[in-house]
């Protein structure tokens, strides 16, 4: 496989594009690994490639019921920020920040981390406070985040409504927030942990488990059986359904959450937007679409597809916000199922079954997640304890009490 | 957009309604017996079943009454609505 180079992509112009090869390669399963995957989007694929690239084992595969990046990671609004309130939350997802920002070069392919900046703002006194709070936690657990007066928001956001129906009094800049592309994380990922020798095996959905004495043995599938003692789920708002094939339950509830986006237009937005008074969260693709995001449809769904009434609350609160967009067409609405839990943090580590590790309960914000999820996971499945930082997303927490009510602080939209 | 046939009021739009999720799901009968781990099964744990689930709703924005309703959650057809302590009714797609 080719290099990714200026040199590369010189000598393949002037060859007119035929040189390249697949940037991964495709093929059956084997009757057996040391590990295997289920759930070919961003959190498997960075499991698979940081197993093999951090831990040295190259004996896995990735397995996906349909194409990779099919689900959540190629339907998602790539907001990348690390905004938490809480200090296992805040220092897990600055961590996975902070790989991506190295990414593009460790993966050698161009995911086109954007880092434009995220606000979120305030609408009335409470909100104010909440905000400077969350200014202050996000310092204190040492991410970045800035507190801005409501006439310097509109003074940096050109186009802002100065009046909107809920009035922006302040906002919190996290300066090395931003956006990255979707797809090319996802393929990224796999095409690097292609090279180190992991089999990326497309339309090849798990049905089943075999389990021996509460232990996996290997997995189910539509292209048959596939011995391993080692596995990962990472199949976002699936996993319950994985759970019930396993023999257990989840503390998971599956929605849908929607977005959508306009006709491409030119550069008019250079940040990321979140309202919270409408749930309203936007950004300025490269291609020039406007990308929107909402709230979830608030009942449990298994259909990839948002219901109107949502994606009517969601639209009016664009252009409460940016009002000169309202003659702007849009060109696409889809839906994705998140996987979303009780104190909106993830689950990571070991499931009741022994050598089955869960990677789930990102809801509606894993994309920024998925290096340090795959990251942690890796660790997990290959040393068979939790990384530190992951150790606070144990399955368990649950039952201990411990959890991590991100929901109320973070900002986001549920 | 679903259409709630709420038992007071009749069909109305999904947005007057709030889901109140799975049902039923029952209280622990002796709180002070039930250990840590059943506490987590009834308080968080869900079937979170993908195709035919029973569920709660709430005709909020309405009569304020809450009913049951049994939905598939793929293809959001609703198939049943019954009482709020109505037993669980078979379906045809069941059987
Ligand atoms: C509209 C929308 C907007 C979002 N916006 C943001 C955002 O701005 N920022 C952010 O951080 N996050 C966001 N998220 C959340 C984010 O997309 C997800 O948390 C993240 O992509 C989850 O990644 P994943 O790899 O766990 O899941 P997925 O990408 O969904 O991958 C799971 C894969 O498992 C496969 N699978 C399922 N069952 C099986 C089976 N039986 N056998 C084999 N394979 C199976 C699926 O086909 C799928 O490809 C958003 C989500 C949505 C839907
Ligand atoms: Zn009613």
């Amino acid at each position: 496989m080719t290099r990714y180079s200026a040199w590369s992509l010189l000598r393949a112009g002037l060859s007119g594009q035929r040189t390249w090869t697949p940037a991964w390669r495709e093929g059956k399963p084997r009757k057996r690994y040391q590990a295997v995957i289920i759930g070919g989007g961003g959190h498997g694929l960075a499991t698979a490639y940081y197993l093999a690239s951090k831990h040295g084992m190259k004996d896995i595969a990735v397995l996906e019921r349909g194409w990779i990046g099919g689900g959540n990671t190629g339907r998602n609004t790539t907001v990348i920020r690390s905004n938490y309130f809480f200090p296992e939350s805040t220092r897990f997802y600055d961590f996975s920040l902070s790989l991506y920002e190295g990414l593009s070069r460790e993966l050698n392919y161009n995911i086109m981390f954007s880092r434009r900046g995220m606000w979120t703002f305030a609408h009335d006194r409470h909100g104010v406070e909440m905000l400077r709070r969350s200014v202050n936690a996000m310092r204190l657990n040492g991410a970045d985040a800035e507190y801005h007066e409501g006439a310097d928001v509109l003074r940096r956001i050109p186009g802002l409504n100065p009046t909107p129906r809920f009035p922006i009094l302040a906002g919190l800049l996290q300066p090395r927030g931003g956006t990255a592309r979707h797809d090319a994380v996802a393929w990224g990922y796999a095409r690097a942990a292609d090279r180190l020798g992991v089999d990326i095996i497309q339309n090849c959905e798990v049905t089943g488990f075999d389990i021996r004495e509460g232990r996996i043995t290997g997995v189910q599938t539509s292209l048959g059986d596939i011995a391993a003692e080692r596995v990962g789920l990472a199949v976002a708002g699936h996993s319950s359904v994985m759970a019930k094939r396993a023999g257990f339950r989840l503390p998971i509830v599956s929605y849908a959450l929607q977005a959508f986006v306009s006709e491409p237009m030119k550069p008019v937005l250079d940040t990321v937007v979140l309202a919270p008074s409408t749930g309203t969260y936007l950004s300025q693709s490269d291609k020039g679409e406007i990308v929107v995001g909402g709230t979830l449809d608030l009942f449990p769904s298994y259909a990839q597809r948002g219901s109107l009434p949502v994606l009517e609350h969601t639209a009016a609160g664009l252009i409460d916000l940016f009002p000169h967009f309202s003659r702007v067409r849009l060109l696409r609405q889809w839906a994705g199922i998140v996987d979303v839990v009780h104190d909106s943090t993830p689950i990571l580590g070991e499931s009741p079954v022994k050598g089955l590790y869960l990677n789930c309960g990102w809801g509606t914000g894993g994309f920024k997640a998925i290096p340090g999820g795959g990251f942690c996971l890796a660790h997990h499945i290959a040393t068979g304890e939790a990384y530190p930082l992951a150790a606070p997303f144990s399955l368990d927490r649950f039952r201990t009490g411990a959890l991590i009510d991100e929901a109320a602080a973070s900002g986001i939209a549920h | 957009m679903l259409l709630i046939d709420c038992p007071w009021c009749g069909p109305r739009a999904e947005s007057e309604f709030r889901c109140g999720g799975e049902s039923p799901i029952v209280r622990p009968a002796a709180p002070a017996s039930t250990d840590d781990t059943a506490w987590a099964d009834y308080m968080f744990y869900r079937d979170n079943v993908k195709g035919l689930g029973f569920e709660r709703w709430h005709h909020r924005f309405g009569c304020g009454l809450w009913f049951n309703v049994a939905r598939d959650t793929v293809s959001h057809r609703i198939l049943a609505v019954y009482g709020m302590t109505d037993p669980r009714p078979v379906l045809e797609s069941e059987a």
